[in-house]
């Protein structure tokens, strides 16, 4: 399978880049690690006329951690590289749980987490993994930068909030205020399928009570799913098995599942509240 | 040889704008001009003849087409061909050497790793890769390494006891290190 002919650029700049994408207009593609973007191309779903290739653009494969404890994350920073990351692991280890989740190994050794992001798949993990833990994208474009929270970034199915002429540069994750804990969980058919259902939840503590916390849903809705109400009656208290049971109920309210071939809404939704469960009972196990 | 099939297509567009890349496969420095749309499966096979890299499922999912890019392990009809200009391409015609097969390769043949054969080439780099980074995997990490390259007739008993094989075999040839 052939994609349709487009021009190709492969910028030097960043500046070069978001000159190329304005001058695009709306036909105009950022390909970066490419492992949605040329099947798409291929299945000639997308026909761009212009591919502006980020990889050649120095300085957008980085993922470091600032002096006030953020975490960034490159537009070229592939999965495979954050499933390699002892940084990762030290310091934000619900991040360094689902990289090795994504996709399969090849893919990730090309595919990127902003990319992966700017998608905006709902069944993508890192757009719940990074909305529970409240980052954001950072938007450079003709006239500067921008720093859009991810709640506000994925508009929804395979939208995103960036105009035609910016490119994601990176993502950022703020620097957890009390102690970290929580994970992602995925159900998936096979390695390398989309998840059935994923659930990430973020929880920040001072000793037993929790500061803040976030949870958000891959694959039970149109988009990536908050579950802010879920999140909310986590925190103030310690993990209690009651608090864990509400928590898990308001996250399955909150979900949006269709039936399809991996399985009927309902398992769909029984499963959100099942994961949910599943991951504080088992922060609280790591705590004890 | 480096010549590439142009890819006929609807009615004439004017001239096709093409990219003119220089791709080292392996060891083999090939100046190659192509049309940006060309992915790396296709100038390997098409445009280099080198067709031990085969296309399977077309759409990301089977691994057949795996080969190394700068030593990582890629899926070749999932990047384009201008991508790897500049970069160092490995593919299975480039384990063997003169002097006989590339252990992983004796390994297939010695644990019987395959059997129709389509998937192995990409098996082949996908291992090749992974014991570059973990000389001495478990069977649970050579099943990791291996889980975007599919297989249909041997149900990976066979292709995980080959890695293995190959493992300990590389293994056996590196000279012990200085106590």
């Amino acid at each position: 399978m052939y994609p349709t002919r487009f021009r190709y650029e492969a910028p030097r700049s960043l500046d070069e880049a978001i000159g190329l994408l304005h001058e695009g207009g709306e036909d105009a593609k950022v390909l970066a690690g490419g492992q949605s973007l040329v099947p798409l191309l291929k299945l000639r779903f997308a026909s761009p006329t212009l591919l502006v290739d980020l990889n050649t653009v120095p300085g957008l494969d980085h993922h470091d951690v600032d002096e006030q404890g953020n975490l960034h994350v490159g537009a070229l920073c592939r999965h495979g590289d954050l499933e390699r990351s002892a940084l990762l692991k030290s310091t934000q280890p619900v991040m360094a749980a689902v990289a090795r989740l994504v996709a399969d190994p090849l893919v990730r050794n090309r595919g990127t987490l902003v990319g992966s992001l700017c998608h905006a798949d709902p069944q993508g993990d890192w757009a719940s993994v990074v909305l529970a833990l409240g980052g954001s994208v950072v938007a450079a474009g003709p006239g500067g930068r921008r720093s859009i929270p991810v709640r506000d970034f994925v508009h929804g199915p395979f939208q995103n909030a960036l105009a035609h002429d910016e490119v994601a540069v990176e993502a950022v994750v703020p620097a957890p205020r009390g102690i970290p804990a929580g994970g992602y969980l995925k159900l998936e058919r096979r390695v390398g399928d989309f998840a059935t259902v994923g659930v990430a939840v973020a929880i920040e503590r001072d000793g037993d009570t929790v500061t803040r916390a976030g949870i958000a849903l891959t694959g039970v809705g149109a988009a990536t799913i908050e579950a802010a109400d879920a999140a909310q009656a986590l925190v103030g208290g310690p993990l209690t098995g009651d608090v864990i049971e509400h928590a898990a109920g308001l996250a399955a309210q909150a979900a949006r599942p269709q039936g399809d071939h991996r399985g009927s809404a309902e398992f769909k939704r029984h499963m959100v509240r099942v994961f949910v469960r599943r991951i504080l009972e088992q922060t609280g196990e790591r705590a004890a | 040889m480096t010549s590439v099939r142009v890819i006929e297509e609807g009615p004439d567009q004017g001239d096709v704008p093409t990219r003119r890349i220089t791709v080292t496969v392996n060891g083999r420095r090939s100046v190659v001009e192509c049309e940006p749309r060309l992915l790396l499966a296709h100038l390997l096979r098409q445009g280099l003849r080198l067709t031990g890299t085969h296309l399977g499922c077309d759409t990301t999912n089977c691994g057949a087409c795996t080969v190394l890019v700068d030593d990582r392990p890629v899926k070749s009809c999932t990047m384009l061909a201008v991508q790897a200009d500049g970069r160092a391409v490995t593919t299975v015609e480039g384990l063997a050497s003169p002097s006989g097969l590339h252990p992983l390769q004796e390994g297939f043949k010695e644990e019987h790793g395959l059997q129709c054969g389509f998937c192995t080439s990409g098996m082949l780099m996908a291992a090749k890769a992974l014991l570059a980074e973990n000389p001495d995997p478990t069977e649970d990490e050579v099943r990791w390494a291996l889980s975007g390259n599919l297989c249909r007739c041997t149900g990976y008993q066979n292709i995980v006891k080959s890695v293995l094989w190959a493992a300990a075999k590389l293994r056996s040839d590196e000279p012990e290190p200085e106590a």
